[in-house]
């Protein structure tokens, strides 16, 4: 459905995104992962006809995004980080207006506007201004925005930003139960979100692509090379002692003491779980250990 | 088809956002009141001098007075310099505050073209300066109801043409320089600043000029209102408003287009 060959696009002297490739299929969820300013927004704005590429190509649904923009542009629903939003219009009268501007039929669109609103659950405040609305009741907006025309992509560029638990978690519900119709490309810099939507995963970083694979493989990856954070009450420097005494611990760092407890950041070797050893060499020294915790799942 | 409905839904939207906050209110009520005085005015003078004229008549002189020459005109004319303060107002925020919002980047991944939002932007902007002027003509009702002559309407109605072409001119503009800034503020001072410097182009207009002072004076968007407000509907001159619009417009469009380049 997308695919994305040795695109590259620099904004004067900075390259933001430096020949990327890669290839969704249809009805999959591609999870678009890297830490901020990696190239996430500059791709997806490409993908969405937003800004030209310097160098490469990008085609959706076999249209070329230089070639085609209007074939592309019909094709997709997007949201861009802030959702775009007029905050003096209702959301009935904003959505009619996106309904337009999309080209739905008018017989159609009363019915495609609905079928929205149900959707992104956002029938109680159809009636409201949209800038009287809360942050996670926007980014629902804008996500009725870009499902509205029944689009076979979907380019969400971090769609739970700034949204509370709850709504984080319906949103991705949302998003999941979108998969299947829709490809999707989802942007976020949080690892869980992506495992827990996403089937297939690129990592960027600094605008080129360093990794892609299923969440599953990834997250086994990370593990091996993973911290544990382990808080122990005791003598803090014996502690540590004991920690690094343990067969493949490669570093220990004790990061806040206190005089009740001290944090240890224990570095294992890759592909070696050593939580087990180091609980019993902490309690076989004596000391208590208080917690035990795996914190390597987040890519820095 | 597409292209014409779409260039509506940009319109309608306009015309929301207009409607939505004070600027139409605004707008409007400036139009009618400037308008009301300024033809109150012009009223009384004329009522003086026919008065004057209705004396010198019974010792057998001075020509009838119209009300065409002496009421409508000067009105029309000082319109054009409110249209001036008026048009600002009515552009400013229409590329610049999708650009502070960030709704241009829906508005630019939908299907539409540039060249549908720039025109829709400036319809709408057109569409409610128009009815600025008719609100505005609703004064002139007064005259044809009272007079016992009443004035003739067709140097009304190019006079009226004449400020819609005149201040649309200003409103192209207005949309170009709208796309240069994301600060409505900007948009405005730079827009008014603008505006007069086109219209202190009709000041060159001088006998003993030489040639190029001529093609500038021509360039003045006041010189090609003369004509058409006393009547004369001249093919010259809506031409040349004509080309002025659409020169602004592209402007706006190349504008928008290139920005994408640059971002």
């Amino acid at each position: 459905m997308i695919e994305v060959e040795n695109l590259t696009k620099r904004y004067g002297r900075t390259t933001a995104v430096d020949g990327v490739s890669f290839r969704v299929q249809k009805g999959e969820i591609l999870g678009f992962l890297g830490p901020n300013g990696a190239g996430k927004t500059t791709t997806m704005r490409i993908l969405t006809c937003y800004l030209p590429p310097t160098e490469g190509t990008a085609r959706v649904a076999g249209y070329d995004v230089f070639e085609a923009p209007l074939e592309v542009k019909k094709r997709v629903g997007y949201i861009p980080e802030t959702p775009p939003l007029y905050p003096d219009m209702a959301v009935d009268d904003f959505l009619d207006f996106c309904a337009k501007i999309k080209g739905l039929p008018a017989a159609s669109r009363q019915g495609k506007i609905d079928e929205a609103v149900g959707k992104t659950k956002i029938g109680d405040v159809r009636g409201k201004l949209i800038g009287r609305l809360s942050k996670g009741y926007r980014q629902r907006v804008g996500l009725a925005q870009a499902i509205l025309a029944n689009p076979d992509v979907l380019i969400l560029d971090e769609p739970t930003a700034g949204l509370d638990p709850k709504q984080i978690i319906e949103t991705r519900e949302l998003i999941k139960s979108l998969g299947g119709d829709h490809t999707i490309v989802l942007s976020t810099h949080i690892l869980p979100e992506v495992s827990m939507t996403c089937g297939r995963v690129v990592i960027i970083n600094k605008g080129k692509v360093v990794a892609e694979d299923t969440p599953a493989n990834l997250t086994r990856r990370l593990r091996g090379a993973g911290a544990l954070r382990v808080d122990v009450r005791g003598d803090a420097a014996a502690a540590a002692e004991a920690v690094r005494a343990v067969a493949g611990v490669v570093a220990v760092r004790s990061r806040s003491e206190s005089s009740e407890a001290t944090t240890l950041e224990v570095e294992a070797e890759a592909g070696r779980d050593v939580r087990a050893q180091i609980a019993r060499a902490v309690v076989g020294h004596g000391l208590d250990l208080l917690a035990l915790q795996q914190v390597g799942m987040s890519l820095y | 088809m597409t292209a014409l409905r779409n260039v509506g839904a940009i319109v309608e939207k306009e015309w929301r956002h207009y409607f939505g906050s004070p600027i139409a209110y605004v707008a409007l009520m400036v139009w009618t009141l400037l308008f009301g005085i300024f033809f109150y005015f012009a009223f009384s003078l004329f009522l003086r001098q026919s008065m004057m004229a209705a004396q010198q008549m019974e010792f057998g002189g001075g020509p009838k007075m119209s009300l065409n020459e002496w009421l409508i005109r000067p009105v029309m004319h000082n319109m054009a310099v409110v249209a001036l303060f008026v048009a600002p107002m009515l552009t400013m925020r229409l590329f610049a505050e999708e650009k502070r919002q960030g709704t241009i980047e829906l508005l630019a991944t939908a299907p539409i073209t540039d060249l549908q939002i720039v025109l829709g932007k400036f319809l709408a902007a057109v569409g409610l300066y128009g009815l600025m002027i008719l609100a505005g003509l609703l004064n002139l009702a007064l005259v044809w109801h009272y007079a016992s002559t009443p004035p003739e309407w067709k140097p009304v109605v190019s006079g009226a043409l004449a400020l819609l072409l005149f201040g649309s001119c200003f409103l192209a503009l207005g949309v170009f320089v709208s796309t240069l800034t994301r600060n409505q503020i900007v948009a405005g001072i730079l827009s008014f600043c603008l505006f007069l410097g086109v219209w202190t182009l009709g000041w060159a207009d001088d006998p003993s000029a030489g040639p190029m002072m001529k093609a500038l004076a021509y360039l003045g968007v006041t010189t090609h209102m003369e004509d058409l407000v006393k009547g004369v509907v001249d093919l010259k001159d809506v031409v040349f408003y004509l080309s002025f619009i659409v020169f602004g417009l592209f402007l706006a469009h190349q504008s928008v287009q290139s920005q994408r380049w640059r971002a």
